[in-house]
């Protein structure tokens, strides 16, 4: 895949999860799940230390060959991965910073969804628009 | 694992230490030179130098040195490294020789001796033509030497012994062959040290020195060449600093080399040798980051670097390799020190290790198909000795041009390499790394990591047809995958799974993913659903399930094989699979419908089933199991011919059970202990799919949460509602409720001692008549302790209890109580200290009911209680007064006084006090002769609340005997009251309340004088009045008396007297008084002396049983007397 964005609920199970190039969609699954491993370890650390003040962006959280993996977690401690390929270079650490920022706004949207249940799985036509246009904008 | 060929040499990965011959050493036969080996060899700790030394023969052949170049003008360099440079320098040449000899200085024989040792040192320098390695003589000697100088022979001999060796003196040694020899040699190899220290320093300096003969164009590969030997001889010189420096000049060098299809294999493998060189010295200088940087600049430069197409697998195997020594040397400086984090660990390293890996197996099996015939002659079979360079081919070696010297041997060689690939064991090498890897993520705090790791372990395992291990680390796997609910990821895992389990024939296995694949986690489509339905089917049916696809067709026979056998046993094959811990597509919910019923209750038990299958299921047989197991046979649903159980996809269906509980059972809970679902049958495949407790699998819990979190709670019917099922597992047997009321009538509060009477009423509102009823009543237990031992209970009201009465009278019988009857019966409390207490009244009897036709006997039981106060009836205060009623101090012996006691009721309810008493001690009525029992004053009083009764008796101490003391106080005895509620009937007993009387001291009196003074006086009328003085003493007594005069009388009679008084007895005294005044009027005062003990009895100590006052009426009209006497 070229770029690949999940939501992971409070409990780590997956609430959305999209990728572009569907045929290595299960290495995709598998990246954003170990990236939890980095997520609750930093999300821990943090608590520790500052209680709840902290930034809600994680930054890159591990390097590996191919790609990179940023992350993002709200306050209710629902979980954003971005994941990009690692020869994407143009892509800077603000212009990730404002896609969660953007996905945190249209996620807040769907909460305020009086239909939604929150742990559901997202079905928003909305926030697919959304994560669609962070595609083509970066893929 | 055999050593491949993308292995590192030993000798690049092994830590460069000086090289140390030592010759002329007989290790084998000599004692000494065996000591002396040894203290060599031994205890080589991080203290002493690094040399690594070998024993050689004194003729030792050392490599021969090729004769020096003098231009490098034609010369052209045919590889950058040779194969055999490292190992030459750090085995076979070394730093310095050194020659061992026995000597001692004043040897007799001195001159043929010195001889034989310049022999000696000729021939180690002639096999060492050409290098510059040192020479060095060690004299073994068995005399201590003398302290230097003074040994004049020794000095002497010792120049002319390195004149004939041609030794320096620096390189003549002495090694005394006593106590000491440890510490000998550590002095020697100190000084050998230095020696090799300066001859790898000359090495260094003859490297450098043909910098300047080269020229960039042609000899390319030699500034590759030399910067590398520099940086070696450097770490041999433990000069690691520098040997970095060198490193990483000779790596930026060998990428400034051209690189072409023919030569980039040797600069990779170059590239890769001086990359682990530099990263190692990084680490040994613990500075991690540089080696990451190096390793990460190194990877980035050699990533594109792929080389010749058709050996794509040799860049993914020789990546591979980088990764995995970077890990290992990365794990190496953790193990001495250095501290790894969750993002940076050696787990990476081997994980991409792994990739590449898994990378070069695939372009193995693309590129490696196509080659048939091995090519003869074998082109990788080259001279004996292997390559004369590192990472050079063999069919065409030196060879450093673009274009291969000849295309035919060229393909046959890449022809051979495939073949050879095809052999490499690709799955082993994958498993081994990602088991590195796994090992160190466990380390590091990434779980899900590890266990992503371990799936492809699996997946490797399986495609190396280990299907057992695969399948052992899949099941290790998927229930974290399960609880976490990443059911895409559990799904890919389950299929690979199931293949494994079918080629395996593991019925069991294949059963249990089948049902999960099937389930409502699985993402499966719905055509791979209703395949894989299908093959469940056939399981049931006892016949053999079709293949999985993907499978391997090589595998497809045995496996098929394995599933005839199993198939072919006869008769019903029975298979229990519990599938809490996994998401079956059958989901079962049970339920007692109420957490609690009452014994004459029918017990209700809903089971719920639904299957998420893309088909009908028919299931043969559903049963609950419980606590109890005698209830088991009412949970039964069985299939017959005419009704056939069926669970459509996504329908719920309710099954509902009854029964009765047993009587023995009421307080218990019952508990379901399993629900089991029977599919298939007999003589086929009996599936027993079971469930712990009251059903649910992993992934319902969270459902329940969601649905309970909904906000649609309209439309909701059994379908959609099938999440918001809770399960109820177990329920409480609690009694039959009781038709009967238990009234208490009574009149609080509790008086102190008394009798206190509870009425109780049982009303009966049964149908039937309720047998055996019995009563339980008194104090409820679980109080204070000291209630239970204050108060007590009985039904006897008649008499007053005793001590012997409990504080809870249990199972009293009351007898049988017919249909709309009551019973009535009272109970009597008796408390003896104040304070609230809880009563209980229990009243329990058996009732014989039907319960759904089927009799049972059933225990009711009611409970009431009542709590009361319990309160003292009446305060009584007593005192001692004089008869002129003053406050007495102490009670004088032998004369008159009063006791008055007072009884202030507190009751609220009116009190009947019936008599008092008293039970005197050392005292008695004022006159015992005469009336030696005194008479209640308060027969049947009645006082209200705050009423009081008062009653006054004369008392009288006794004369004292010798033995008492007058000094302490004296128990006077009780004071008894008789009393009970003017309320209770007359006759209920009466309650007797004991007082203590105060003690206190008798207070002897020697002389006694009273005087008998008439009730009143009249003005101007005589009023006669006599004085008696007592001497209770044993001695006569003087008294001297004399009579004051007064304003309100005048009188006649003695007015001072002196007299003797013997003892015991009694004087008498008569004065004639005449009242002058009316009204109260104080007589005149009588003083009394007794000269003779004036300091014991002061006269108005003698005056206090004196009257002072006497009431004088006025002189009357007769008439007023008439009417007075009226």
């Amino acid at each position: 895949w070229r770029v690949g964005i999940a939501v992971i609920a409070k409990e780590n199970y997956p609430l959305y999860i999209r990728s572009v190039a569907s045929q290595s969609e299960l290495k995709f699954h598998y990246t954003v799940h170990t990236s939890l491993d980095v997520v609750e370890e930093k999300i821990s650390a943090v608590g520790k230390s500052l209680g709840d003040q902290r930034e809600l962006y994680l930054g890159l959280l591990y390097p590996t060959e191919d790609y990179k993996v940023y992350g993002y977690v709200t306050n209710s401690k629902v979980k954003f991965v971005i994941v990009v390929d690692s020869s994407n270079t143009s892509l800077r650490d603000n212009e990730i910073r404002s896609m969660f920022r953007k996905l945190h706004n249209s996620f807040t949207d769907v909460m305020c969804n009086p239909f939604h249940n929150p742990g559901d799985p997202i079905q928003s036509k909305a926030f697919d628009g959304i994560v669609s246009g962070m595609m083509v904008q970066t893929g | 694992m055999a050593t491949s060929q993308w292995d590192l040499p030993p000798e690049l990965c092994c830590r460069p230490m000086a090289f140390v011959a030592l010759t002329g050493l007989d290790v084998t036969y000599n004692a000494v030179h065996r000591a002396i080996w040894d203290a060599f060899c031994a205890n080589r700790r991080a203290d002493r130098v690094p040399i690594s030394f070998k024993v050689l023969l004194g003729d030792h052949e050392y490599p021969k040195c090729r004769t020096k170049r003098t231009s490098y003008e034609w010369y052209i360099p045919k590889g950058i490294l040779k194969t055999g440079w490292m190992n030459k320098h750090l085995n076979l040449v070394p730093a310095l020789v050194v020659l061992f000899y026995e000597l001692d200085w004043d040897h007799p024989q001195w001159k043929e001796k010195q001889s034989e040792c310049a022999t000696k040192v000729e021939i180690v320098r002639t096999s060492l033509q050409g290098r510059n390695t040192k020479v060095a003589v060690v004299l073994i000697q068995k005399k201590t030497p003398l302290p230097p100088g003074e040994d004049l022979v020794a000095s002497e001999r010792a120049s002319t012994l390195c004149n004939a060796c041609d030794l320096s003196g620096k390189s003549l040694f002495v090694l005394p062959h006593t106590d000491h020899l440890v510490g000998y040699i550590i002095r020697l190899e100190n000084a050998f040290y230095e020696h090799a220290h300066t001859y790898y320093y000359t090495e260094i300096r003859r490297v450098k020195s043909h910098k300047e003969f080269l020229n960039k164009t042609t000899h390319q590969l030699l500034f590759v060449r030399h910067q590398f030997k520099m940086a070696f001889f450097s770490e041999l010189k433990q000069d690691t600093q520098n040997a970095l420096k060198y490193y990483r000049t000779s790596y930026s060098l060998v990428h400034e080399l051209r690189t072409h299809e023919t030569n980039i294999l040797e600069i990779k493998t170059l590239a890769g040798f001086i990359n682990y060189k530099i990263c190692r010295l990084c680490f040994q200088h613990n500075t991690p980051l540089d080696a990451i940087a190096q390793f990460r600049k190194h990877i980035d430069l050699c990533k594109k670097k792929i080389g010749s197409a058709e050996l794509a697998f040799e860049h993914a195997a020789w990546m591979s390799k980088q990764f995995q020594s970077f890990g290992e040397l990365f794990d190496e400086a953790i193990k001495l020190g250095l501290t790894a984090i969750q993002t940076q660990n050696p787990g990476f390293y081997y994980q991409q290790a792994a990739s590449y890996s898994q990378e070069r197996k695939q372009q193995a099996q693309q590129l490696c198909q196509a080659a048939v015939n091995y090519p003869a002659p074998n082109p990788l079979d080259n001279l004996i000795g292997g390559l004369d360079f590192y990472g050079q081919r063999p069919w065409r070696q030196g060879h450093q041009s673009i274009d291969p010297p000849d295309t035919e041997k060229e393909k046959s060689g890449i022809v051979a390499l495939q073949i050879k690939e095809r052999n490499v064991p690709h799955s082993e090498l994958i498993i081994a790394l990602l088991s590195n890897a796994v090992a160190q993520f466990k380390k590091y705090k990434c779980p899900r990591m590890k266990s992503h790791l371990m799936v492809q372990m699996g997946e490797e395992y399986y495609h190396a047809k280990d299907f057992a291990k695969a399948l052992k680390l899949l099941d290790y796997v998927m229930c974290d995958y399960r609880t976490e609910r990443w059911f895409a990821l559990l799904t890919s895992i389950l299929t690979v799974a199931l293949r494994c389990a079918w080629l395996m024939g593991s019925v069991r296995d294949y059963t249990l993913y089948c049902m999960e694949l099937l389930g409502r986690a699985s993402t499966l489509n719905d055509e791979q659903k209703s395949r894989i339905e299908k093959n469940f089917m056939k399981v049931l049916e006892n016949e053999v399930p079709d293949a999985e696809p993907e499978c391997d067709p090589s595998s497809v026979n045995a496996a098929t094989a394995l599933w005839n056998d199993c198939t072919a046993v006869t008769g019903t094959k029975e298979l229990h699979l519990e599938v809490q811990d996994y998401v079956p597509f059958i989901q079962c919910k049970g339920r007692f419908i109420s957490p609690s019923f009452h014994v004459d209750q029918l017990i209700l038990i809903q089971v719920f089933l639904r299957s998420d299958g893309p088909h009908p299921v028919s299931v043969s047989k559903l049963s609950v199991s419980l606590s109890n197991q005698d209830y088991n046979q009412w949970c039964v649903e069985e299939s017959t011919a005419h009704h056939n159980i069926t669970l459509f996809p996504g329908k719920p269906k309710i099954f509902d059970f009854n029964f009765v509980a047993k009587i023995e059972d009421v307080g218990k809970k019952i508990e379901m202990t399993s629900i089991e679902l029977m599919l298939g049958g007999a003589n086929r495949r009996l599936l027993v799919v079971s469930w712990r407790g009251a059903g649910g699998d992993v992934a319902s819990a969270h459902e329940a949460l969601q649905a309970s979190r909904s906000s649609r709670r309209w439309g909701r019917s059994l379908e959609t509602d099938w999440d918001c099922l809770s399960l109820q597992n177990s329920t409480m047997i609690i009694s039959r409720v009781p038709k009967i009321s238990l009234q208490l009538s009574h009149q609080p509060p509790a008086l102190t001692n008394e009798m206190y009477c509870i009425n109780i009423t049982v009303q009966s509102h049964e149908e039937g008549v309720a047998k055996d009823v019995r009563l339980t009543a008194g104090l409820k237990p679980g109080q204070d302790a000291n209630l239970s031992q204050t108060t007590y209970t009985t039904l006897d009201g008649s008499r007053v209890c005793d001590h012997s009465a409990p504080p809870l009278l249990p199972d009293v019988h009351l007898g049988d109580l017919h249909p709309g009857e009551q019973l009535q019966t009272s109970v009597y409390v008796k408390c003896v200290s104040t304070g609230s207490r809880v009563f209980l009244f229990h009243v329990a009897y058996t009732m014989d009911t039907l319960v759904e036709g089927r009799p049972l006997v059933c225990k009711c039981h009611k409970d009431e209680t009542i709590t009361i106060e319990t309160v003292v009836p009446f305060e009584v205060s007593m005192k001692f007064v004089s008869t002129k009623f003053e406050a007495l101090d102490q009670l004088p012996v032998d004369i008159p006084f009063l006791l008055i006691t007072d009884i202030l009721s507190s009751s609220s309810w009116p009190l009947l006090l019936t008599s008092s008493s008293l039970q005197l001690l050392h005292l008695t009525t004022s006159a015992p002769q005469l009336d030696p029992q005194l008479n209640s004053q308060i027969h049947r009083v009645v006082l209200q609340k705050g009423e009081c009764a008062t009653e006054c008796f004369c008392l009288r101490c006794p004369p004292l005997t010798s033995n008492t003391s007058s000094t302490s106080p004296v128990a006077t005895g009780h004071y008894l009251i008789s009393w009970r509620r003017q309320s209770s009937c007359s006759d209920s007993p009466q309650i007797t309340t004991s007082f203590t009387l105060p003690a206190f001291v008798m207070e002897p009196v020697p002389v006694y004088i009273n005087a008998d003074v008439p009730s009143f006086g009249r003005v101007r009328e005589s009023l006669p009045v006599c004085y008696y003085i007592e001497n209770r003493t044993a001695l006569a007594q003087e008294v001297e008396m004399a009579v004051e005069p007064s304003e309100a009388f005048m009188f006649s009679g003695l007015k001072q007297v002196r007299l003797r008084i013997l003892p015991g007895s009694k004087q008498q005294m008569l004065y004639n008084y005449y009242p002058l005044m009316a009204g109260y009027q104080t007589l005149p005062q009588l003083n009394v002396v007794l000269p003779r003990c004036p300091s014991s009895s002061s006269s108005h100590a003698l005056r206090r049983f004196l009257p002072q006052r006497i009431f004088i009426k006025p002189q009357g009209q007769p008439a007023d007397d008439v009417s007075i006497a009226a």
